[in-house]
């Protein structure tokens, strides 16, 4: 029983979490603050397998985000929606379809990633992350141009499929599944870098050659892991386009990018744990940050030496966060973790859960 | 066939400007092995500072003419260029080769740095666009049904020169030895009695100089300044210095000029639309680097066992 102690708390958290948003006490804006912070968790884990663990450097992670939100959006229009014609599915079905929309969003978002793995065999690092910008531009680019799903102007839709769940039965569903895929991601993840199989990963980072020597099919460990990234990353977009309601090609830039790419680095490079702290210390930064009140007391002092500058909070944060990066990199360069496990830094959590 | 000359001469125009950005790109590169993500902010704040440099001379206090403005405003924007690009290597990237810290970190310390750049300057300026001062006479030569600024001469001269210029200090002189024999081994230089800090400021000066020029004679051919302006040619343009094999002098120019060809070949042509442009300059970027994984000139690196 003890062994299962942290699979318990967390359940009941998510339980609490649920029956709150069920019965309003918590609003809606603090429910999507929830929601994003588990997509951003989806997005630093996912990026984390392949810059981290595999000691690759991809910077164009948002490419597969867009691709998921993509399929999945279209996907769900095209079943429970009025954007192309009546809704092929009964409203019904929605609760049951839902997930299968998604994982099939991050199946296409994986089939993307085939792009940069193939090349992945033969470049290397430097190399490797301008395919992956390339790609990145490459996808947003060809989304744009792509007049039957709004191109440049966006996408809209989605939020019938999330109606159609609520008819159903009345409740948090977004937050239900945000909170399943987050779970699931951490424990495919978890699970795959573990594995036997996924001991490759690891030795691909520490020595591509050894590796190769020592019957690693580095080949097919790098495809598998460009792949499962991808895929989990097109989970995110597809959650992500569903919550928001409505997608455009250049939310998914290379600021996006730079986003998940800092959670991995802020977390520590190869860290679960650490991205996940990472994810939730950024992405509740952001919010924080994101109120003027806030961020006018921060620069009382500045307003006052300077009293016709006027700050808006949505700029000013993106000059903090930055700068708070750069402060943690130059006191702690290996990050919030530092290529360190929860569980290595605390020994005595590692009789509370079991990972067999 | 005017058609086709006009439109090579605006991809050189074009590519000028990827090609001066990616050899400061190339340059650092080359020194550090780490990619300096800041270096297109430095091209904005670069054409920031000679909008201020420019506005002051042209100014009541001094009351230059354009032209003499224009003679003033190169050298001193150089200057004040390469006065952030080498207080951003002092302040964010030394410490951390100081301390030796994952590539990587460093490369993502430069990202937030090119961020705070752009936001810090969108927050003390505002989001108005500014418009850029006319410094030299417009004069437009016709050659037939071809046009001709003298502007698309500056440009296009400057950055052969500045191509020239970098090459001669990266082969013949002592310092650019130097250069070269940092990147070739980091270890051994500073017993050879190399002052190796001194070295990576004085590639940080060239660099950002002449990521600042670029931003001049790109605020003069497009007069308007915005704080986002050098996020995406930043990253055009480094991208372009990897497809001509980074590390590399020429592959810089030529990635640069290849990418303005591919660009402004794809708007120039009758039956595709411009929107077309990311896609395709990136598709075939993508496939170079398929089949050359190290670029058009960079070596193959051989891992020893």
């Amino acid at each position: 029983m003890q062994k299962y102690t942290l699979n318990i708390i967390m359940a009941a958290c998510a339980i609490v979490l649920l029956v709150l948003a069920q019965f309003r006490i918590i609003d809606n804006y603090i429910q999507a603050v929830i929601m994003f912070v588990g997509i951003n968790i989806m997005m630093s884990t996912s990026l984390n397998l392949v810059n981290g663990n595999m000691g690759e450097f991809t910077c164009g992670h948002a490419a597969y985000m867009c691709v998921g939100a993509y399929v999945s959006s279209v996907l769900s229009v095209l079943f429970f929606g009025k954007g192309f014609g009546a809704a092929l599915l009964p409203s019904s079905m929605a609760v049951l379809i839902f997930p299968i929309i998604i994982l099939i969003g991050g199946v296409f978002a994986a089939l993307v990633s085939i792009l940069v793995a193939l090349p992945s065999f033969k470049t290397r690092d430097d190399y490797l992350a301008i395919i992956t910008i390339a790609v990145n531009y490459i996808v947003i680019s060809a989304i744009e141009n792509m007049n039957w799903i709004g191109g440049s102007r966006g996408f809209q839709g989605m939020k019938d499929t999330v109606w159609a769940m609520k008819d159903t039965l009345k409740g948090p569903w977004m937050l239900f599944w945000v909170i399943l895929f987050t779970a699931f991601t951490i424990w495919v993840i978890r699970r795959f870098i573990t594995s036997t199989y996924g001991k490759g990963v690891n030795a691909i980072c520490q020595d591509e050659v050894a590796a190769e020597i020592m019957s690693v099919n580095t080949n097919r460990i790098k495809t598998v892991n460009f792949m499962i990234s991808a895929g989990l990353a097109g989970c995110a977009g597809g959650l992500f386009a569903h919550i928001v309601g409505y997608v455009n090609p250049q939310s998914f830039n290379i600021l996006k990018s730079t986003e998940a790419m800092v959670m991995v680095y802020l977390g520590g490079m190869g860290s679960l744990s650490g991205a996940v702290i990472a994810a939730v210390v950024f992405t509740g930064l952001m919010e924080v940050l994101r109120s003027q009140a806030i961020m006018d007391f921060l620069l009382a002092p500045a307003t006052f030496v300077f009293p016709d500058w006027e700050p808006s909070a949505g700029v000013i944060k993106w000059v903090m966060i930055p700068l708070l990066l750069v402060l943690i990199m130059q006191f702690r360069p290996e990050g919030i973790m530092g290529n360190k496990e929860l569980s290595d830094v605390f020994p005595k959590l590692k009789k509370y859960y079991t990972f067999k | 066939m005017d058609f086709i000359i006009q439109n090579i001469l605006n991809a050189l125009q074009w590519g000028s400007f990827y090609a001066l950005i990616a050899l400061g790109y190339t340059l650092v590169y080359g020194v550090l092995r780490l990619i300096n993500f800041a270096h297109g902010d430095i091209f904005m704040v670069g054409a920031y500072i000679a909008f201020f440099v420019a506005g002051f001379l042209l100014g009541p206090a001094l009351g230059l003419s354009p032209f003499m403005t224009f003679l003033l405003a190169v050298p001193l924007t150089m200057a004040l260029t390469a006065c952030v690009g080498v207080t951003l290597e002092r302040i964010a990237y030394r410490p951390l080769r100081r301390k030796g810290a994952h590539r990587l970190y460093v490369v993502i310390t430069a990202l937030m740095c090119g961020l705070i750049l752009e936001y810090s300057n969108l927050a003390v300026l505002g989001a108005s666009r500014l418009k850029f001062p006319e410094l030299v006479e417009k004069s437009i030569w016709h050659l037939g049904g071809v046009t001709i600024t003298n502007l698309k001469v500056i440009v296009i001269v400057a950055a052969v020169v500045v191509f020239l210029f970098l090459n001669f200090i990266v082969t013949k002189t002592k310092i650019g030895m130097a250069m070269r024999g940092i990147s070739y081994d980091k270890f051994a230089i500073p017993l050879m009695g190399i002052p190796i800090d001194s070295i990576i400021v004085f590639t940080f000066i060239l660099g950002s100089g002449f990521a600042g020029l670029a931003g001049l004679l790109f605020a003069m051919s497009y007069p308007i300044l915005e704080p986002f302006m050098g996020m995406l040619i930043g990253w055009k343009a480094f991208i372009a210095a990897v497809v001509g094999g980074i590390g590399d002098i020429k592959g810089a120019f030529v990635g640069g000029f290849l990418l303005g060809f591919i660009e402004v070949g794809v708007v120039a042509m009758p039956f595709l639309e411009s929107t077309y442009k990311d896609l395709f300059g990136f598709t075939i970027l993508l496939i170079i680097l398929w089949i050359k994984p190290t670029g058009l000139f960079g070596m193959p690196q051989s891992t020893k066992i």
